[in-house]
C-alpha cells in the first residue's frame, strides 16, 4: 500500500485502525514531494520538514489524550494567496515575494489552527490568481503530472497538480472565474467552488471580490465533502459570509440519483467545445440516465454573454484591490526613484507580470468616467440577467450539467502569447461565479492523449448537498481513479 | 494598513450617528443605502481607495437655519453619508517633506455637505457653529477641532453681482478651527475677486491654507484632474434600515438647542439673547443646568456665564467646554452671595482664581481670608471711624445730599478691603447718622 495514493478518508480509516501513524503519513508525503517537486514545481514554499517535526508532535499530543481536530495530522496544501502567519503568501508575484502575513486568515486558521492539520507548504498558482495555466506565476512553471509538457490549468494549479501528483493528500484553492474546476478538470481530480458566501474570504488576497471563493481541491468526492465541512460557515471578518448553520456534507452523500433533474445546456456544447469532450460528457449523461436521473437539454441562452461580464466586473475589482500594492508598506519597491510617483509607477510596473497590469489597465478603463455605463454598469446589468436565468433552470431542475473546460490540458506556452484564447478556458465556468453559485468539477474520462476531461455541476445557491450526491453517485458508478492515473509522461505526443 | 486579505466590516455606530445627523437636520433618511468605493493613490489612503458613499448616502435634502441681521436664513444640506477615514499627513512647515500618521486610516466619519447657500465669511462661520452646536446636543460628536473630531472642508467661490451660475470653486480641505476658517474663506474671496477683476480665471483645485502667512496655497498637481473611479464596495452589503430602527432613533434624539432655548425662556425667565447664548453651547447649556440643579438661580447663574465668566473665557480665548472648573463651583460662588458669606466684589476675585486654579469657591475664601465681616460690633466700629474722619461728608448726608451715602460706605469698604457687608454698611451710616 502507497501511503500518498490514499484519500484523506481512507487515510483517516486507517489511522484509527492504528494501521499507519501520523508520522509516517506525513514522512511519506514529504518523501513524495522531494521525489516529484523537481517534475511538477508545484510548491512556492515547501515545509516538509517542519511537517514532519509537526506530525510527531501531533502525534504524541494525540497519544496524551489532547482533543485535536477530527483531521488532526492530515496534511494539506495551501494556495499561496491564502494569508499564513510567519510564513510567505507571495501570491506567486514578485510584488509579494517576501510578504510574510501578520495573521492567518480564517480559512487558514480553522484548518491549521483548530484542525491542527499539517500544513506542507503553499502552493503555486497565476500571479494573483490571475490566468488559467500557472504559467503566469513569478517563479516557476507547474506542470500537469498527466503530461509534463502541459499546463496543470489555473490559477490554482499548484493546488490542483500536487493533489493529482500525490504530493498532498487535499488541497485548499481559490476560485474566481473557474481557478479551482478548471485545474482540478486539467490534473483529474475533485475541485469545488462553494456558493458565494459560504466560506470567509478574509484572509484570502483579494482578487475580485464579489467572485472569489476558497474551496477544496481533492482526490474524490468524499473529500471534498469533509473539506468543505470544515471550512465553511460564518465569520463576522466577512461581511459577505452568509449566517447559515453547520453542516457535515458528508451526510448527504447517498450514492443515489434516482429522480434527481439535470439540465444541460446546449450553449455549453457549441463551438469551441472539444469533440473528445463532448463525447465524454455524453457518456457521463448516458451514466445519470441509467443511474436513474432525469436529463433534459435546456438553455443557458446569456452564458454567451458571461465571459465578456465577468472580465469586465473581474478586472474592475482587481484594479482596485491591487492598488495597495504601492510599493510603500510592504511588498516589491522599485529601487528607481526621485519621488512619490515614480515610487507608485515604477514599484508596479517592476513588481506585477503581464497578465495583472493588463488586467488593471482594463479594469481602471471599464471604471472610468465616461465608459462606466458602456461596460461596468452594463455588465452589472448582466450579471443580473444571469443571475436570472441560472434562477429560471433552477425551477425546473436540480443540477445543472456542463463540462468544466471546453479543451483539454494544452502545451505550457501555447497560448501564454494569446491572452483572449487563453480567457476562452474559462467559458464554463465564469457564469457560475457570476451568480454566485456552487459549482463541483469530477473527472469523467480521458481523452485520445490520456488527459483527463472534467464534468461541471452546478447546484442551486448553498446547495452543495445535491451536487456533491449527484458527483459522489455518479463517482462511486464510474471508478475513475482505479481506471486512470497519471503518467508523469515528458512531453506529449501533441 | 491595507494588509493584504484583510477586510472591511460595517460599524453599526456611524449609521446610527448619521441617522441622528439627518433627523435632527431635517434630512429624509434612505431606507436602501449601500458603500462605495471612491479609488486614488494618495500616501494618506492606504488600500488606494476610501469606503465611502456614492449615489446613495444615509441622508438627503435637509437644512439648519442660521440668523442673518435678525433674520432666519435657511442651509440646505445636501446630504449626509458614511464613510471612513483617510490618514493624516503632517506637512513640514520648511518643505523638508511630509510624515503620515495612519492611526486614524479606516475610523468611520459621518460627512455633511451643504448646499451652497451661505453668502459670506459670516453666514459660513454661522453655519458652521450651528452645525457643531447640533452635533454636540444630538452627541454624535465631541467636535473638538483641533483633535480632528469636527473638520470641515470649505469650498469657496465668487461670481459678479449680475452673474446668475456660480463661479469656479477652490477648496480648502481639513479646517480645523473656527477662527482659521474665517480668515480663510476671507482670504479667498479677495484673492479671488482678484484675479476676476484682472481678468484671470479660478482654477477649481484644491489649496491648503497657511495660518502662518495667512495665505493659501496651490496643494496638488493640477494635472491630476481625478477621475475616482467609483463603484460599488463589493466587500460589504448594501444597508436597508428599518421603519422601526428610524423611529426608534427619532423617539431618542436628544433635545435640540432651539427646543432648549424654548424652555429656558419659560422655565427660568431667561431673555430671549440669555437662552440663546447659553444654549448655543452645549456645554455651557449642560453647565448651566447643572449649577442651577444646586443653587435654584437660574437669573444669578446666567449673569455670571454670560457676564464675567464670558469676559475671562473671551481674554483667555477658551471655549467653553475648556472652562477649567466644575458646574458646582459656580453654583457654591451664587450660594455664597446669597448667603452673605460674600460680597459680589468679593466673587469676582474668587471666580479669577477658579480659572487660575480650580478649587472649591469656600477654599479660596478662606485661604484668602476673603469672608464678609458681618459681625455688627465690628461693622459699628468701622462705620464710627469712618464718620469721625468724614465730617464734611456727614454734614452733607445730613443735608439731604444721597450721595454722601455712597461715598461714606465707598471708605468703609476700602478701610475693610471689600470685606464688609454692604447692606450692613448701609443702615449702620444711616442709624448712626441720623
Amino acid at each position: 500500500m502507497d501511503i500518498t495514493e490514499l484519500t484523506v478518508h481512507e487515510l483517516k480509516e486507517k489511522l484509527d485502525n492504528k494501521e499507519i501513524t501520523y508520522a509516517e503519513v506525513t514522512k511519506a508525503y514529504v518523501n513524495r514531494i522531494n521525489e516529484k517537486e523537481k517534475d511538477i514545481e508545484a510548491f512556492v514554499t515547501n515545509l516538509g520538514e517542519e511537517a514532519i517535526q509537526k506530525s510527531i508532535e501531533i502525534q504524541e499530543r494525540l497519544k496524551n489524550g489532547e482533543n485535536l481536530g477530527e483531521y488532526a495530522g492530515i496534511p494539506i496544501g495551501l494556495k499561496d494567496n491564502m494569508c499564513t502567519k510567519g510564513i510567505k503568501t507571495t501570491c506567486s508575484s514578485k510584488m509579494l515575494e517576501n510578504f510574510i502575513s501578520p495573521y492567518d486568515g480564517t480559512v487558514v486558521n480553522k484548518v491549521i489552527n483548530e484542525e491542527n492539520m499539517i500544513n506542507l507548504g503553499k502552493l503555486n498558482m497565476d500571479e494573483f490568481a490571475m490566468g488559467s495555466s500557472t504559467e503566469n506565476s513569478a517563479f516557476k512553471k507547474t506542470k500537469n503530472p498527466w503530461d509534463l509538457s502541459k499546463v496543470p490549468g489555473g490559477s490554482s494549479g499548484g493546488s490542483a497538480a500536487a493533489v493529482a501528483a500525490d504530493m498532498v493528500p487535499w488541497a485548499l484553492g481559490s476560485d474566481t472565474g473557474g481557478s479551482i474546476r478548471q485545474p482540478a478538470s486539467l490534473c483529474g481530480v475533485v475541485g469545488l467552488k462553494p456558493t458565494y458566501g459560504l466560506v470567509s474570504r478574509y484572509g484570502l488576497v483579494a482578487f475580485a471580490s464579489s467572485l472569489d471563493q476558497i474551496g477544496p481541491i481533492t482526490k474524490d468526492v468524499k473529500d471534498a465533502a469533509i473539506l468543505l465541512s470544515l471550512i465553511a460557515g460564518h465569520d463576522e471578518k466577512d461581511s459577505t459570509s452568509m449566517d447559515m448553520p453547520k453542516k457535515d456534507y458528508t451526510k448527504a452523500l447517498k450514492n443515489n440519483v434516482k429522480g434527481l433533474k439535470i439540465g444541460v445546456p446546449k450553449e455549453f456544447f457549441g463551438e469551441g467545445i472539444d469533440k473528445e469532450v463532448k463525447e465524454a460528457l455524453n457518456k457521463a449523461i448516458d451514466k445519470y440516465k441509467e443511474l436513474g436521473a432525469i436529463v433534459e437539454e435546456t438553455s443557458l441562452n446569456v452564458a454567451e454573454y458571461s465571459l465578456a461580464t465577468y472580465y469586465i466586473i473581474a478586472c474592475a475589482e482587481a484594479s482596485s484591490n491591487l492598488g495597495r500594492f504601492d510599493g510603500i508598506r510592504y511588498g516589491y519597491r522599485t529601487k528607481n526613484f526621485t519621488n512619490l510617483k515614480e515610487i507608485y509607477n515604477n514599484s508596479r510596473s517592476e513588481g506585477f507580470g503581464a497578465e495583472v497590469k493588463r488586467r488593471i489597465i482594463l479594469g481602471t478603463y471599464v471604471l472610468s468616467s465616461g465608459y462606466y455605463d458602456a461596460y461596468y454598469k452594463k455588465a452589472q446589468q448582466v450579471r443580473t440577467l444571469v443571475k436570472n436565468e441560472f434562477e429560471r433552470n433552477f425551477e425546473k431542475y436540480d443540477v445543472i450539467l456542463t463540462p468544466t473546460s471546453p479543451i483539454t490540458a494544452f502545451k505550457i506556452g501555447e497560448k501564454s502569447e494569446n491572452p483572449l484564447e487563453m480567457y476562452l478556458s474559462d467559458i464554463c465556468t465564469v457564469s457560475v461565479n457570476i451568480a454566485g453559485l456552487p459549482g463541483l468539477s469530477i473527472p469523467c474520462g480521458v481523452d485520445s492523449r490520456g488527459l483527463p476531461i472534467g464534468m461541471q455541476l452546478i447546484g442551486k445557491a448553498f446547495d452543495e448537498e445535491t451536487i456533491l450526491n449527484a458527483g459522489y453517485t455518479y463517482e462511486q458508478a464510474t471508478n475513475f481513479r482505479e481506471n486512470y492515473k497519471p503518467t508523469f509522461k515528458k512531453g506529449g505526443n501533441s | 494598513m491595507a494588509v493584504p486579505g484583510a477586510l472591511p466590516v460595517l460599524n453599526e455606530k456611524v449609521v446610527e450617528y448619521a441617522v441622528k445627523a439627518g433627523l435632527a437636520t431635517n434630512c429624509t433618511i434612505s431606507r436602501d443605502s449601500k458603500n462605495d468605493r471612491k479609488n486614488y493613490f494618495y500616501p494618506d489612503l492606504p488600500k488606494s481607495y476610501q469606503i465611502s458613499q456614492f449615489d446613495k448616502p444615509l441622508c438627503e435634502h435637509g437644512y439648519v437655519e442660521i440668523e442673518v441681521d435678525g433674520k432666519k436664513k435657511k442651509i440646505g444640506l445636501t446630504r449626509i453619508h458614511i464613510e471612513e477615514d483617510a490618514g493624516k499627513l503632517n506637512h513640514d512647515e520648511y518643505g523638508r517633506g511630509s510624515l503620515v500618521d495612519l492611526n486614524r486610516a479606516g475610523v468611520p466619519l459621518i460627512e455633511i455637505v451643504s448646499e451652497p447657500d451661505m453668502r459670506s465669511t459670516e453666514e459660513a462661520d454661522k453655519y458652521l457653529r450651528k452645525i457643531k452646536s447640533i452635533l454636540e446636543y444630538i452627541e454624535v460628536s465631541d467636535c473638538k477641532m483641533l483633535e480632528g473630531s469636527l473638520r470641515a472642508d470649505v469650498n469657496v467661490s465668487v461670481r459678479k453681482k449680475e452673474q446668475k451660475e456660480y463661479g469656479t470653486r477652490t477648496e480648502m480641505k481639513n479646517m480645523n478651527s473656527f477662527k482659521s476658517i474665517s480668515r480663510a474663506i476671507g482670504y479667498e474671496i479677495e484673492r479671488q475677486i482678484e484675479v476676476v477683476e484682472n481678468g484671470g480665471k479660478v482654477e477649481q483645485e484644491t489649496l491648503r491654507w497657511d495660518e502662518v502667512s495667512g495665505k493659501t496655497f496651490s496643494m496638488r498637481d493640477k494635472e491630476d484632474a481625478q477621475d475616482y473611479r467609483y463603484f460599488p464596495e463589493p466587500d460589504l452589503v448594501a444597508i436597508r434600515l428599518s421603519e422601526e430602527y428610524i423611529e426608534n432613533i427619532r423617539n431618542n434624539l436628544p433635545e435640540l438647542p432651539e427646543t432648549r432655548k424654548e424652555r429656558y425662556l419659560k422655565e427660568y425667565k431667561l431673555t430671549e439673547k440669555e437662552a440663546k447664548t447659553i444654549t448655543a453651547s452645549k456645554y455651557l447649556s449642560d453647565f448651566f443646568e447643572e449649577a442651577i440643579e444646586i443653587c435654584h438661580n437660574p437669573k444669578a447663574v446666567s449673569n455670571w456665564l454670560l457676564s464675567d465668566v464670558a469676559r475671562i473665557m473671551n481674554e483667555m480665548e477658551l471655549e467653553p467646554d475648556e472652562i477649567p472648573f466644575e458646574a458646582k463651583d459656580l453654583a457654591e460662588l451664587v450660594e455664597l452671595i446669597e448667603k452673605g458669606t460674600i460680597s459680589s466684589k468679593i466673587a469676582k476675585d474668587v471666580l479669577e482664581k477658579l480659572f487660575e486654579n480650580p478649587e472649591k469657591p469656600s477654599k479660596i475664601i478662606k485661604d484668602n481670608g476673603w469672608v464678609q465681616i458681618s459681625d455688627e460690633g465690628a461693622i459699628k466700629e468701622v462705620v464710627q471711624k469712618i464718620i469721625s474722619e468724614n465730617p464734611k461728608s456727614v454734614e452733607d448726608f445730613r443735608n439731604g445730599k444721597d450721595r454722601a451715602l455712597g461715598f461714606l460706605v465707598g471708605q468703609a469698604m476700602k478701610e475693610t478691603k471689600g470685606k464688609a457687608n454692604p447692606q450692613m454698611l448701609n443702615t449702620m451710616f444711616k442709624d448712626l447718622m441720623r
